[in-house]
């Protein structure tokens, strides 16, 4: 950091680095810089003009988020540049901008979702004129449509091209664009298309006017009505950082938080937008089968059924923990099942046979910010930017600031960046071990290489040794040293992690989740509880009794015996591990639906009624106990990354043996409908709706 | 300028033709291999051209899949460009200028002919002949008024327009007579009126002979000799390889950027003796 | 009285077309003449004469050309380097490169040559408005016969300097004149200036050192080597040095481009090339200098100006392109400004605000001022937001858009001032004196 420069704002001399923007000194220095166009994980615009300083002696005002410190030449007796903040031609220059920005302006505050945090509202009043001086017509602009997430009011645009910026630098997709010219610019996306990048909510927080508002949640409230909650989110194991708002006990929307290690600022739309589900297939009572029905009944009755059911031989009794369950309810599911002596345990409803070997195993372990230190990747087997669209917008961004090379061996997506395609089967991921060209010569040359492996490569049966020839992979390319982990699995599930890392796996001698369900079939495993395992075909559990405990009426529920209401992540206080090995807290922002309860709770309570009762009586009796158990677990926030790479060879993992010749790919075969959430969502089945007919458009074209 | 949009009516399908699928690739190849969309807008010229005057919606997506651009990207082009119709053109697409230097001279009265002759601002007459657009300074101030005409011959400026000559000139075009570009009076070009008294010196197109460069070396025998050597010397090694010539370049440069200090003295000299 | 310029120094020996513009035509005219000698020279010899020279850009701005060449980085790392010219020729009132360009031709193409040369470029290319075909088409046929001559191309002129040469074309975007639109706009984009810094010497076309160069600066250039610094800077004042293309248009007896030495009277270039103003010069009510973007000057000035870069700033106007506009008293003058607030309000490109939302403003205002529609204090209104506009934007448009505006109002405000006192008796706002206009 030796490259520091002086300058002087509004009097203060201070030292920034050179390549800081003017803007970034002023803030700095403690002046605050209105402005629209700029963001500081976009290109740089410069086009509001609304961040105008004064460079004293400079011939007109500087935009300041588009000056670079060491532009700026010092005064002529060598004192460092002056810059005014709050000079009358600042002032007159801010208010110039701000009239210009509101004589088209519709100002139809009352009626715009924007209102009471839009940019255009808070800066007039910050840095306006009271009045207007524009007696002309104000000028109209047509509303385009964006698809059924972003809803426009174009009259209310300020044209600053955040929007196009952000699907085209972030999103990676060229799909908005300002069309025309003059006054009569407008953005548009080509014909009215809808948008298809699965990021694409991300312009309705960008947009700083009510021009791109969110479609489902339009005229549903005001901003100061809302309770905000901050959580994390389970569409993914990304683990994004959310902010749930809710108003009455109703979930009425979902935005980001800043996270520079894990979502930066921004969220996918099925995080953003899958809230109408939570309203919606809800499991709000107990239910018992009866003659094939359905039928409601008390959590008395349920949990004394549940409980005679798990008194059985515990031989006959299995238990799966699906892909939304939380860190608490998993741990105490599993001490009941420890307490009862079943041994058939599985939390990895998709099959694979991770959590075999050291924690690195199944984490990434070069965590998702350390994506922007990679030089190259290979990606085996994973469609990123469905399986984890924030891990894939931080491999865009490495692949356009620091070159990241990527290779792929698997089922070609596109993943909005360029990459060689090396292979698409296990047969040429072992071809690729031999290879010293191509991708591999670029591997090799890398100072910090990677592989990122899907699930989709390691849930099948040759996952093991496509597990050990991705980490071969890894070994021969010195992926892992000391100081670097370049070994990486990409989980999708948002309960993963957490119940690998507290053993919720098939204890000695126990079956696995493939073991289950073909005792179920046998008959040779009579009791099933599902705490939310809705992936799972219903055959699959043949005559087997199903205990469902979850959120939504979906594939679990509809074949459950016994339905325990239990809570949606935003109903709970709940620990989440992601992909990284990251453990994040989760907070409550609404009760449970109904009679519907928090999950360890329903059982605990059942634990009694086992005569198994659970040493805890609340959730903070629980944690500890959990993180007593599993250390990891109380390391909140921190993700491992390269800690203990060195004692970790990666050339161990899995099995040697024979891989067949199915083509690797993504388990996700439908993006907005992953999780029983997101399957009771509209919108989601709106936005599926959307992708399919493109696809149809473009066939028939 | 109002918005501009695509037409309404678009043709089911358009592919441009092979002759201008040629001349885009020869565009193409102006300019870096990394950069083939430096080609856009001379591209779509062409398709332009190609689809009879104006731009059918299906030519942007072939111009994005050729050059390898997001639609989108293109759409921008074509709706920041104003040569670019989006709406179809009649046979002769008049674009009259009314920007100051020639609404001086006349563009008003001009338009009020368009208006009589072919309709309103922006319309095709009804035989689908004529067409008019206003457009803005196009860059014939000293023969103003003038109009731009595009059809299928060509784009032509005609220039030094009068009510009458240009109501004339409209009516040949519309009945297929041949017109003549350029000033539609006795001027030549941008000569005044009656011819210029400006170059017409005697002897002016005289063969220019070669002279001693100005402030060149003063022993210019002795360093042109050694310079010709030179550029003698590498035109061989150029022969041999031509690629090394390029490596050698820096050098030779080099050596000639010394050149003036010495030459500067020499001059010097030369005033003071 | 005023000397006028000989043809024997005029640069621009075909610029009415009379003579042929074939290569073997043109070198008979002096181009072509001795490039190699020139080229061998060195490139800081070139750049130093031209410093020497005076020559000042010829596109509007006026910053010395030698001076910017001098801009481009001294050694040429991986990023080539690259000669724009600017031959997108949209000012109104100004029609001198279209001239150079379909008649002399060659004269720009060795200027190309010895230009790219000096600043280590093997490549050039011309971007030429997108109406000029004719020109575009010209142009080229001169691009191929230099090509085929081995004046340009490998080892241009014997040279032993590789030297390819581009004719490229925009499509109708007065914004395009600015460099850096024209900079997007030859890498396929719309043309929307960029920000500055970086500049072009730094990171120009596809981010790679460029200098972008008017027509007319860089085909003068091989005439002031071949002739000499001293020669060029022996016309015109101090500091305003060599000779100009004027253009002139509007109501002169004979409107035309000539080529004359800068720092001439107003008066003397109107009366002597272009048949003097139409009515006489009493008839004269206001000349626009320097294409429509400066602003412009009431007979009082014109009387005595001269025609050059300091001159005309010292009378709050500039020499900008020489393209000059000239208005006899007949002249509806707030209809003739308030033309060229559509003219900028059309051409805006819409990237930022004050020029986006400040055009479209002020020639609203305009055309009820024309109308006389207008509150009298609307009048200061008006200039404060020229003023709002002015410097506040990315590029000069907003400047060029704010400039005529003030023009008028610094010369013209009781013009405006009695066409709204006019409309409120209900009186008509504007009657022609003298001869009609039209």
């Amino acid at each position: 950091m030796s490259d520091l420069r002086k300058v002087n704002i509004d009097g203060q001399e201070i030292e920034v680095p050179a390549d800081y923007t003017v803007m970034q000194a002023c803030e700095q220095a403690g002046a605050e810089i209105p402005r629209f166009c700029y963001h500081e994980r976009l290109s740089i615009a410069g086009n509001c003009r609304m961040c105008l300083v004064e460079w004293v002696g400079a011939p007109k005002p500087q935009a300041s988020c588009a000056l670079q410190v060491k532009d700026l030449r010092p005064n002529r007796d060598g004192s460092p540049a002056n810059i005014r903040t709050d000079s009358e031609i600042v002032k007159k220059a801010r208010e110039g901008v701000m009239e210009f920005l509101l004589i088209n302006h519709p100002l139809d505050c009352p009626i715009c979702d924007q209102g009471g945090e839009c940019d255009l509202q808070d800066q007039a009043m910050g840095y306006g004129r009271d009045g207007s001086r524009f007696e002309e017509n104000k000028r109209a602009v047509d509303d385009k449509f964006m698809g059924p997430l972003v809803k426009t009011v174009m009259t209310r645009c300020i044209q600053c091209t955040r929007c196009v910026r952000f699907i085209t630098e972030v999103a990676g997709v060229e799909e908005i664009g300002l069309a025309s010219r003059g006054e009569d610019a407008e953005i548009t996306t080509y014909l009215e298309k809808s948008l298809t990048s699965e990021m694409s909510g991300n312009v309705i927080d960008l947009c700083p006017v009510g021009a791109l508002t969110s479609k489902p949640y339009a005229f549903n409230a005001r901003p100061w009505e809302l309770e905000p909650t901050e959580t994390i989110d389970v569409m993914d194991a990304v683990g994004s950082n959310i902010r749930v708002d809710s108003r009455g006990g109703r979930v009425l929307r979902i935005l980001p938080i800043i996270n520079d290690d894990i979502n930066e600022e921004w969220i996918s739309d099925k995080t953003r937008f899958v809230w109408d589900g939570l309203g919606r297939q809800r499991l709000d009572k107990p239910y018992i089968r009866k003659n094939g029905q359905l039928v409601q009944a008390s959590w008395g009755e349920a949990l004394d059924l549940a409980a005679s059911k798990l008194k059985a031989d515990p031989e006959t009794i299995a238990a799966i923990a699906g892909d939304l369950a939380d860190s608490e309810a998993m741990k105490a599911l599993k001490d009941l099942m420890d307490a009862l002596g079943v041994k058939n345990m599985d939390c990895r409803q998709d099959g694979s046979g991770l959590g075999m070997g050291p924690r690195q195993e199944y984490l990434m372990n070069t965590t998702i910010a350390g994506i922007e230190q990679a030089d190259a990747l290979l990606i085996v087997g994973a469609d990123v930017r469905h399986e984890a669209p924030l891990v894939n917008t931080r491999i865009r961004k490495s692949w356009i600031y620091s070159g990241l090379e990527i290779g792929m061996i698997g089922e070609a997506y596109d993943l909005t960046y360029d990459y060689d395609h090396v292979g698409t089967t296990p047969e040429d991921l072992q071809a690729f071990l031999k290879s010293t060209k191509g991708f591999a010569r670029k591997l090799k040359s890398a100072k910090n290489p990677m592989i990122l492996i899907g699930t989709g490569a390691l849930a099948r049966k040759d996952g093991a040794q496509i597990l050990r020839l991705c980490g071969e992979i890894a070994k021969k390319y010195k992926m892992v040293r000391k100081d670097w982990n370049g070994f990486n699995v990409l989980q999708t599930a948002a309960s993963r992690v957490a119940g690998l890392d507290m053993g919720f796996l098939p204890a000695k001698d126990g079956l696995d989740l493939a073991g289950i369900l073909k005792a179920c079939k046998k008959g040779t495993v009579k009791t099933v509880y599902s705490l939310g395992a809705d992936e799972i075909d219903e055959a699959g559990f043949g005559d087997a009794f199903v205990i469902y405990q979850g959120s939504h009426g979906d594939r679990g529920a509809h074949r459950a015996d016994i339905v325990l209401p239990a809570a949606a992540y935003t109903e709970k206080d709940a620990l989440w591990v992601n992909t990284e090995g990251r453990v994040q807290m989760g907070r409550m922002a609404v009760s449970p639906k109904g009679e519907a309860k928090i999950d360890w709770a329903i059982i605990r309570a059942l634990s009694s009624k086992c005569d198994r009762t659970l040493p805890y009586n609340n959730l903070e009796e629980l944690r500890t106990k959990l993180f007593a158990d599993h250390p990891t677990f109380a390391g909140l926030n921190v993700a491992p990354g390269a800690d203990g790479a060195s004692a970790f060879d990666p050339a161990k993992l899995g099995k040697a043996g024979k891989v067949n010749k199915a083509p690797l790919r993504s388990q996700i075969s439908d993006f907005y409908f992953t999780n029983p959430v997101a399957r009771a969502s509209a919108v989601m089945a709106e936005c599926s709706a959307v992708g399919d007919s493109d696809m149809i458009n473009e066939a028939a074209e | 300028m109002s918005t501009r949009r695509l037409a309404k009516e678009q043709p089911k399908d358009f592919k441009l033709s092979k002759p201008a699928l040629k001349e885009i690739e020869v565009w193409a190849k102006k300019y870096p291999k990394d950069r083939r969309r430096s080609a856009l807008i001379p591209a779509m010229w062409i398709a332009q051209k190609d689809a009879g005057g104006w731009l059918p919606e299906p030519a942007l997506r072939a111009l994005g899949d050729l050059l390898g651009m997001a639609y989108i990207r293109v759409y921008e082009v074509a709706t920041f460009y104003t040569m670019f119709n989006l709406e179809p053109v009649g046979e002769h697409h008049i674009q009259l200028c009314g920007t100051t230097p020639c609404w001086l001279r006349g563009a008003g009265e001009l338009k009020k002919v368009c208006e009589k002759k072919i309709g309103p601002k922006g319309s095709v007459s009804a035989d689908g002949k004529l067409s008019w657009i206003e457009v803005e300074c196009l860059g014939a101030c000293a023969n103003a008024p003038m109009v731009q005409i595009s059809n299928a011959a060509g784009d032509d400026y005609y220039e030094d327009l009068t009510e009458e000559n240009f109501g004339t000139l409209l009516d040949d075009l519309s009945a297929g007579r041949k017109v003549q570009p350029g000033p539609q009076n006795e001027r030549h070009t941008s000569e005044p009126e009656g011819g210029a008294d400006t170059l017409n010196a005697k002897g002016l197109y005289n063969k220019v002979k070669a002279k001693k460069l100005p402030n060149a070396v003063a022993k210019k025998a002795a360093s042109k000799k050694a310079a010709s050597k030179k550029a003698s010397k590498k035109s061989v090694a150029k022969k041999v390889t031509a690629k090394k010539t390029v490596a050698k370049k820096p050098g030779t440069k080099k050596s000639a950027a010394k050149k003036p200090t010495a030459k500067k003295t020499a001059t010097k000299k030369k005033v003071k003796s | 009285m005023v000397e006028l310029l000989q043809d024997k120094d005029r640069i621009f020996t075909n610029l009415y077309g009379l003579q042929d513009w074939r290569l073997e035509a043109a070198k008979k005219r002096g181009a072509w003449l001795g490039t190699k000698e020139i080229l061998e020279q060195g490139r800081t010899w070139i750049i130093d004469n031209m410093k020497a020279s005076g020559l000042r850009g010829r596109g509007g701005a006026g910053f010395p050309t030698g001076l910017k060449w001098s801009f481009m980085p001294q050694e040429v790392t991986n990023r080539p380097h690259y000669l724009v010219v600017n031959a997108d020729e949209s000012e109104p009132g100004t029609c001198k490169d279209r001239e150079m360009l379909r008649h002399d031709p060659h004269l720009l193409l060795e200027g190309c040559l010895v230009a790219s040369f000096a600043m280590q470029a093997h490549a050039c290319y011309i971007y030429v408005r997108g109406e000029y075909i004719q020109e575009r088409n010209r142009l080229q046929a001169a691009i191929d016969e230099a090509y085929k001559a081995g004046l340009v191309g490998k080892n241009a002129c014997g040279s032993g300097w590789d030297f390819d040469i581009y004719m490229h074309h925009g499509a109708g975007a007065y914004i395009c004149g600015e460099e850096t639109a024209l900079l997007e706009s030859l890498e396929g984009k719309k043309g929307q200036p960029r920000l500055k810094p970086p500049f072009p010497a730094n990171s120009g076309l596809y981010g790679c050192p460029t200098t972008v160069n008017n027509v007319e600066s860089i085909a003068v250039v091989p005439t002031i080597l071949r002739r000499g610094a001293d020669w060029f800077k022996s016309f015109g004042r101090e500091n305003n040095a060599g000779t100009k293309v004027y253009c002139i248009s509007g109501h002169v007896n004979k409107p035309c481009n000539v080529e004359e030495a800068l720092s001439i009277p107003m008066k003397t270039l109107i009366e002597e090339y272009a048949g003097g103003v139409r009515g006489g010069w009493d008839n004269l009510k206001c000349v626009i200098p320097g294409g429509s973007s400066v602003p412009l000057l009431p007979r009082e000035i014109c009387d005595t100006v001269l025609m050059d870069f300091d001159a005309l700033r010292e009378v709050q106007s500039g020499l900008g392109t020489a393209g000059m506009i000239v208005m006899d008293n007949s002249t509806d003058v707030v209809a003739a400004i308030a033309r060229l607030s559509y003219f900028y309000k059309h051409e805006s490109c819409g990237q930022c605000t004050p020029c986006r939302e400040g055009t479209g403003w002020m020639w609203r205002v305009m055309e009820r001022m024309v109308r006389g529609e207008a509150d009298t204090s609307e009048i200061d209104m008006l200039l404060n937001v020229t003023k709002q506009v002015e410097g506040h934007t990315i590029c000069a448009l907003g400047d060029a858009a704010a400039w005529p505006i003030q023009g008028l109002i610094r010369h013209f405000r009781h013009e405006i001032e009695d066409r709204i006192d006019n409309y409120r008796a209900g009186k008509p706002v504007f009657v022609s004196s003298n001869i009609a206009a039209e």
